[in-house]
């Protein structure tokens, strides 16, 4: 088992490496000075130009710049940005925990409804409900998630005026920030009102943001669940005369859940990219609208450091599935 | 929607009578039969067909020229809509251009993008895939590893990482998401010609003296094509959504260009006062993206030997 752990663990180790050789040549990939870039719009004097190249080692040979940078970035420096001068791994810290926040919500979401859908689907193959629903998941799949998310704005927000249209919080409440998520601190806070102000601006991005989740798992879940209802265990305990819903419930649905499981934990990565869009969209403060801000005000260090971290949270979580994989299933462990 | 053709129901205990009655139908035909049984791929098909047609004929079909403003009416409703006109069908923008107009020219940036994404996207991943399981070792080592990097991070973001290095237009963006795109061909391809290159028939054309080169385009190629045709018809849909979000973020086609996703760009603030603006361009997307996938689906189906019956 220690064995199939480092083994996984040693396969992600290249790629890491590719990842930063990927953001150290991307700050030197765009157009025009990294010096001038990083001085910003005012221009920069000569001497300090060359005081500044000295510092970053840019006149340096590129091998020894890479192995600065490396060792920079494991020692947690991964620079400061253009705009604001605060070092980006701070930045990150600070906006990680709402994106975190939303996307948890969002698969919760997506499991809470895809995966009862995708069981009655499959029960009820080829019913007017398995039509409905399957067509209903491959539109959710197909959904420009950008526009699904103005579509709710404009029914639940502007129409009916149920929810509010950007931010994690009402202006009227102040939370001190304790775990960095809005749902717990606000109940963390004791203050009235502030829990339902919190829930109120989730909802909307984190069904937007689930919708493209919950369409996947909903149609995995059906064809996991079709191809076990034919294994012959089933027939088996059918045949025994188990009641229907223990069949489906204690014997089918346990091994049907395998795949479906894998699907939710290699979802960060599209998860991550969705929330790139909704966070734009409702200005919610994370982690993808920060690094849609940083190309467009050309905060290249932000950009840089924020690709690496992201990267490096999508590849433990995707690790972390793996190896839980395996854990779960001996065939996985035993490969090659 | 999905079909109802499944992996599960043949029982291997059923005896399936395999004498031939008469000469095997052409793939062609065979093919057809498969992928006709479901309503879904079809209507896919027949909506596809209805886009390249509008995009094929946006100048005959578009009432108005796509970037003309007409200045007497700015934000005019649908004509359903009170106070909307005949004259602009689904109404007009905050510059006063046709909606509807815009969404027919749109048809052909998306589609004809979308084709050279796809294009480029599967020569070059096909041609990589096909090294890397055909020469094995090094080569491919160093080709799966840098696919794995480009998998590591998510797709947007990849995609915006690049177009923040090239900059923002429609052509980088359409770069990003060949980008984007590549690592999935390229695994698929090499899964699909290592399986084959252990069969007995590329043994014996090896044995017979076929040069490598025949051996990889002539012999194995071929039989690795069905994932990468259905691959090719789900990526398209992707690489639709992803111009469009990119166009979205401000980072992809750029204004006054008639982009489906740039339309969209500043739809945020006309929620309240013009939900046509919103509307129409997103549901030219999600029809695009659903045809697309309801078309892949039925390619898988038809061209996936386990699933035939």
């Amino acid at each position: 088992m220690l064995a199939f752990i480092l083994k996984r663990i040693a396969l992600v180790i290249p790629t890491f490496i590719g990842v930063t050789l990927l953001t150290f040549a991307l700050i030197r990939l765009v157009p025009g000075d990294p010096i001038e870039l990083l001085a910003g719009e005012r221009g920069i004097d000569p001497e300090r130009h060359a005081a500044l190249r000295a510092e970053l080692g840019l006149d340096k040979p590129i091998v020894s710049q890479y192995g600065i940078y490396i060792s920079d970035v494991l020692s947690g420096d991964l620079g400061r940005s253009i705009v604001t001068k605060t070092p980006v791994l701070d930045e990150f810290l600070s906006l990680f925990p709402a994106t975190v926040e939303l996307a948890l919500c969002a698969i919760l979401f997506a499991i809470a409804i895809g995966i009862p859908l995708g069981i009655f689907a499959a029960v009820k193959r080829g019913s007017v409900f398995d039509y409905t629903t399957m067509g209903v998941a491959l539109t959710g799949y197909s959904m420009p998630i950008f526009w699904w998310a103005l579509l709710l704005i404009l029914l639940f927000s502007v129409q009916l005026g149920w929810t509010p249209v950007s931010g994690r919080l009402s202006v009227m409440y102040y939370v001190e920030s304790v775990t960095g998520f809005m749902l717990i601190d606000t109940l963390l806070s004791g203050e009235k009102g502030a829990f339902q102000s919190a829930v109120s601006h989730l909802i909307l991005p984190a069904i937007a943001l689930g919708t493209i989740p919950l369409a996947v798992i909903a149609r995995m879940t059906r064809s996991s669940m079709l191809e076990v209802l034919g294994e012959d265990y089933i027939r088996t305990a059918r045949a025994k005369g188990l009641a229907p819903f223990r069949v489906i419930a204690l014997h089918a649905l346990r091994n049907a859940l395998i795949p479906v499981v894998t699907v939710i934990g290699l979802a960060v990565g599209v998860l991550f990219a969705g929330a790139i869009l909704t966070e734009t969209i409702f200005a919610w403060p994370g982690v993808g609208k920060w690094l849609v801000e940083s190309v467009r005000r050309r905060d290249y260090p932000v950009l840089q450091g924020g690709v690496l971290l992201v990267a490096t949270v999508v590849m433990a979580v995707n690790l972390f599935v793996d190896i839980l994989y395996g854990l779960i299933n001996p065939r996985i462990r035993h490969q090659r | 929607m999905t079909p109802p053709t499944e992996t599960t129901t043949v029982p291997t205990t059923e005896v399936v009578d395999t004498t031939p009655t008469e000469a095997p139908p052409h793939p062609i035909v065979e093919f057809w039969r498969y992928f006709s049984t479901n309503r879904g791929p079809v209507i896919g098909l027949v909506i596809i067909v209805i886009l390249v047609l509008v995009a094929l004929f946006a100048d005959v079909l578009a009432l108005h020229p796509p970037n003309e403003q007409y200045r007497e009416a700015f934000l005019a409703p649908p004509f359903w809509a009170e106070g909307g006109s005949t004259r602009f069908l689904l109404g007009t923008d905050d510059l006063g251009r046709d909606i509807l107009s815009r969404i027919i020219f749109g048809a052909r940036v998306s589609l004809s993008i979308g084709f050279l994404v796809v294009t480029l996207a599967l020569t070059v991943g096909v041609a990589l895939g096909l090294i890397a399981g055909f020469f094995r070792g090094v080569i491919e080592t160093g080709i799966m590893r840098t696919m794995d990097v480009m998998l590591a991070l998510p797709s947007l973001l990849l995609a915006i990482v690049i177009v923040a290095i090239l900059g923002p237009s429609l052509l980088n963006a359409a770069m990003a998401v060949v980008i984007v795109q590549l690592p999935h061909f390229v695994r698929l391809t090499r899964a699909a010609v290592i399986t084959e290159m252990s069969r007995d028939y590329v043994t014996a054309s090896r044995v017979s003296g076929a040069s490598a080169f025949r051996l990889m385009l002539i012999t194995v190629l071929p039989n690795c094509l069905a994932p990468v045709i259905v691959q090719a018809t789900l990526g398209f849909s992707t690489a639709v959504l992803d111009l469009a979000a990119l166009g979205f973020l401000g980072m992809g086609a750029q204004p006054p260009t008639p982009e489906w996703g740039t339309m969209l760009a500043n739809a945020l603030q006309f929620v309240q006062r013009a939900w046509w603006v919103v509307t129409f361009p997103g549901l030219a997307i999600l029809i695009t993206v659903l045809a697309f996938n309801l078309l892949g689906d039925g390619l898988r189906d038809a061209l996936d030997p386990k699933l035939k019956r």
